[in-house]
């Protein structure tokens, strides 16, 4: 059976929603942490793809994919101490170093790529799904959406703890006071410049994350750019979901499916222009941002340095 | 035990010095801070009050001098280190977020890690809200309360990790009267329980009232006491005679001369405003049908509490607001329907009172600031290019008329001092002929010297024929220096009547809704 609703169209279609919508979580995550802080992370693409390079030199290494993954995390947090030195603590503007982050891992890592991997191409090791008992056997979605690596699932646990913080501790209440009034956090006691290295290196982290799943998860191996602007698609992601983190599952989820959307509908042999379909997400994103983008919610110091003796 | 506890003095500050670029803010310091007492900082704008208390608060770190709390020399690195000695802070402006609640607000800073003692915090909460007796629901969102609230909050924040010293920076400066009142109360009732509080302020009666003791500074520098023997033995005259000494220095020129002179009866009527009305979301309308005829060179005082519509009157005569109806009439010509810089050119001047935000540019040279309205024009612009030179000379000029405290004209405005930067705003407004000025609040948080000035400079302008509309919620003012004067009132303007002596009973009245219009 071909068309829109066969069954290897929508199970294609949600597995690769699910795969290619994880980084997006993630990354987005992490870009939500450091807005509620109070510091707008231009730079989520540069420290997804650092990550995306340091996972798979990691799982190369260890042969290991959860090696691949702690690698890459730290290679997003290292970078994102670019970002704590030079905005938090130096009050540089948080856009240029954004900026200059990606462009930096994207010269970086294609040069070292280049000159290390560039003949082989070697592949990372094959990852194992796992599939989540009696979830995973609803007919037509369940596959797709419960037959994946522990790392996809992880996703969604790390939002819910994160949702969790904000909301119910001490260090998330500081957070949203970094961003809300810096001041206030400063009168009341916080050090407002530790909350957001915290929230920055947690970003770098997440994003790092993100996008080592990318290599590690979905392609397998490392090409450069292959974050191919996912970290710019999750810091719209989590303008848009204005501090509900939880949102970000549902809203990854379906950026990821029209992303995939171009393999699903090759698999499932209907012809269309594939430009028109790489093209969906960004419409898309256009799309919602008409739809919601005016109730977006930004906090009102974002980014906005912090400096204690002046108002 | 209780007795030696009492003389030892809560804080104790030796020799605090603390220098900026360019200016000493707080030079020598001494000054001893009693528990059970109410300790008043009086001075004007830039005596150094704010920089005192950051130091006590622990938001700035002294280049000099000593602290000592209950005898112990400490150093106060941080506001935590501040809070954790029992000196709590209430601020000039709201450091409350507005998107949390209560309780979330007063949880921020003291849990750091991971548990949020919320239970244990609604107990401290009903703890000092009984010791303040006040009543505060620990989960409304701040943002939704009223400003007395807010403050109420604030205080017991300060409080929040022990009472030792309560610091109240201009605490009065955005309540209600009855806000005010009730802030009294609960100062008297925490000085009662043995706190110290200090209580900042530049205004000269609130100081004397509340005041166990009262503190003179200028310019940096402590220049006179009053103790509580003296306050309560010696007249009120007398104290404040000598205290207006210590303030201005060698001559106390505070009280406003009697400004007003007549206006001929034979003037012509150049301003007229004909039934204006601005429909608004709330139960009454923003203008109900005001309506009102100047002559030349009048001043109509418009006195009302703020909120009843007297911001969105300027706004409305400067062209800033639409008018759902009703006319403005400037030498028989409706201007109702030109734009703000159609307006401008025909003589009409807006003097806002937000400053910062819709008066200046901060970051601009006062220079720019002062060319602001007339980007474009000659002689400042010509074929489009700017001419820097004659906005400078232009620019200096008026600093000089105005007598703006400024090193330079191409200094950020921002740098300036609130009644500096209200001196070039309104020597931007009066410069190039004005004919009709409408002042929203013009000498709004100005200590009293810049007052009097502003005042003078708004009358002078009146005597050479200039219309004035002087909108302010302080009676004395309008007393002053208006001709006559209307009270504003859930967007209604009352008829206007003649200033006279004893007329301030009657507007208050008007103002609180107690007489009708």
């Amino acid at each position: 059976m071909n068309g829109l609703f066969s069954e290897v169209f929508i199970s294609s279609l949600v597995s690769g929603g699910v795969i290619a919508g994880i980084p997006l979580i993630y990354a987005g995550l992490g870009e939500a942490i450091s807005e509620r802080a109070g510091v707008l992370n231009v730079g989520l693409e540069g420290m997804m793809l650092g990550g995306a390079y340091g996972g798979f030199v990691g799982a190369l290494h260890f042969h290991s994919t959860w090696f691949g993954l702690l690698s890459g995390g730290l290679t997003g947090m290292i970078i994102s101490l670019f970002m704590v030195v030079l905005c938090v603590r130096l009050n540089s503007n948080q856009i240029v170093v954004g900026i200059a982050i990606t462009l930096g891992a994207e010269g970086v890592t294609a040069l070292l790529h280049g000159a290390i991997y560039a003949d082989t191409y070697p592949r990372v090791p094959v990852v194992h799904p796992y599939a989540i008992p009696f979830l995973s056997n609803i007919p037509i979605i369940g596959p797709g959406f419960f037959n994946h690596h522990i790392s996809a699932y992880l996703a969604v646990v790390v939002v819910f703890f994160v949702s969790w913080v904000l909301k119910s501790t001490g260090i998330g209440l500081s957070i949203k006071a970094a961003g809300d009034q810096p001041h206030a956090l400063e009168a009341a006691g916080g050090g407002v410049h530790r909350i957001r290295t915290i929230s920055v290196l947690s970003t770098g982290l997440l994003a790092g994350l993100g996008g080592s799943f990318i290599v590690l998860v979905g392609a397998g191996l490392f090409v450069p750019f292959i974050t191919n602007g996912k970290g710019f698609l999750a810091i719209v992601l989590a303008m848009l979901v204005r501090g509900r983190v939880r949102w970000l599952i549902v809203a990854g989820v379906l950026f990821g499916m029209s992303l995939s959307l171009t393999t699903a509908l090759q698999l499932a042999g209907i012809d269309v222009p594939i430009d028109l379909v790489l093209m969906l997400p960004f419409v898309l994103i256009i799309v919602v941002l008409f739809a919601f983008g005016r109730r977006s919610y930004l906090p009102a110091a974002l980014a906005l340095p912090y400096d204690r003796e002046q108002r | 035990m209780v007795l030696a506890n009492e003389l030892t003095p809560s804080v104790e500050l030796i020799g605090i010095t603390k220098t900026y670029p360019g200016v000493v803010a707080n030079s020598d310091i001494h000054l001893t801070l009693r528990p059970g007492e109410v300790h008043s900082l009086l001075g004007e704008n830039g005596a150094g009050k704010s920089t005192l208390i950051g130091i006590l608060s622990g938001m700035v770190q002294p280049d000099a001098g000593e602290i000592r709390i209950k005898g112990e020399t400490v150093r106060i690195n941080s506001p935590r280190d501040a809070l954790e000695r029992g000196i709590g802070t209430v601020y000039q402006h709201s450091l409350l977020v507005p998107t949390l609640t209560v309780l979330d607000n007063l949880l921020l800073g003291v849990d750091q890690g991971w548990k949020l003692g919320r239970d244990a915090a609604k107990a401290r909460l009903q703890e000092v809200s009984t010791l303040l007796d006040v009543e505060i629901d620990p989960s409304s969102v701040v943002g939704d309360l009223a400003l007395g609230q807010r403050q109420q909050v604030e205080i017991v924040r300060a409080l929040w990790r022990g009472e030792g010293v309560l610091i109240l920076d201009e605490p009065t400066s955005m309540l209600t009267p009855q806000g005010a009142e009730k802030l009294v109360q609960v100062v008297r009732r925490l000085v009662s329980n043995g706190l110290a509080v200090v209580f900042i302020t530049h205004k000269l009666n609130e100081a004397l009232d509340l005041g166990d003791r009262v503190t003179v500074l200028r310019r940096g520098k402590i220049v006179g006491e009053v103790t509580p023997a003296e306050l309560q033995n010696r007249s009120r005259a007398q104290i404040t005679d000598e205290v207006l000494k210590m303030i201005f220095g060698e001559k106390s020129d505070a009280s406003y001369a009697a400004f007003a002179s007549q206006v001929s009866e034979t003037a012509d009527e150049t301003f007229r405003v004909d039934h204006l009305s601005v429909e608004g979301s709330g139960p009454h309308p923003v203008l109900d049908n005001v309506s009102f005829t100047l002559k030349r060179g009048e001043i109509l005082g418009i006195a009302g509490i703020d909120g009843n519509g007297q911001k969105e009157l300027a706004e409305v005569l400067a062209g800033q607001r639409h008018a759902d109806s009703g006319e403005i009439i400037l030498d028989d010509q409706s201007i109702q329907n030109l734009s703000i810089a159609a307006r401008q050119a025909k003589g009409i001047r807006y003097v806002t009172d937000d400053r910062h935000g819709e008066g200046t540019v901060g970051p601009l040279s006062i220079a720019l600031n002062i060319v602001l309205k007339r980007v474009g024009e000659v002689p400042f612009w010509r074929w489009s290019l700017v001419r820097h030179s004659s906005i400078r000379e232009f620019a200096r000029k008026l600093i000089h008329d105005h007598d703006v405290r400024a090193p330079h004209e191409e200094v950020a405005i921002s740098t300036l001092s609130g009644g500096n930067m209200q001196k070039v705003i309104l020597a931007r407004e009066l410069a190039l002929e004005p004919r009709v000025v409408v002042y929203n609040k013009p000498t709004y948080g100005l200590d009293a010297r810049t007052t009097s000035l502003v005042l003078a400079s708004i009358a002078d302008q009146a005597k050479a024929g200039v219309t004035t509309v002087f909108i302010s919620t302080e009676l004395s003012e309008i007393v002053s220096i208006c001709h006559r004067v209307a009270v504003m009132y859930r967007g209604k303007l009352s008829e206007p009547i003649m200033v006279r002596s004893g007329i301030e009973l009657k507007l208050g009245a008007l103002m609180t809704g107690s007489t009708t219009l």
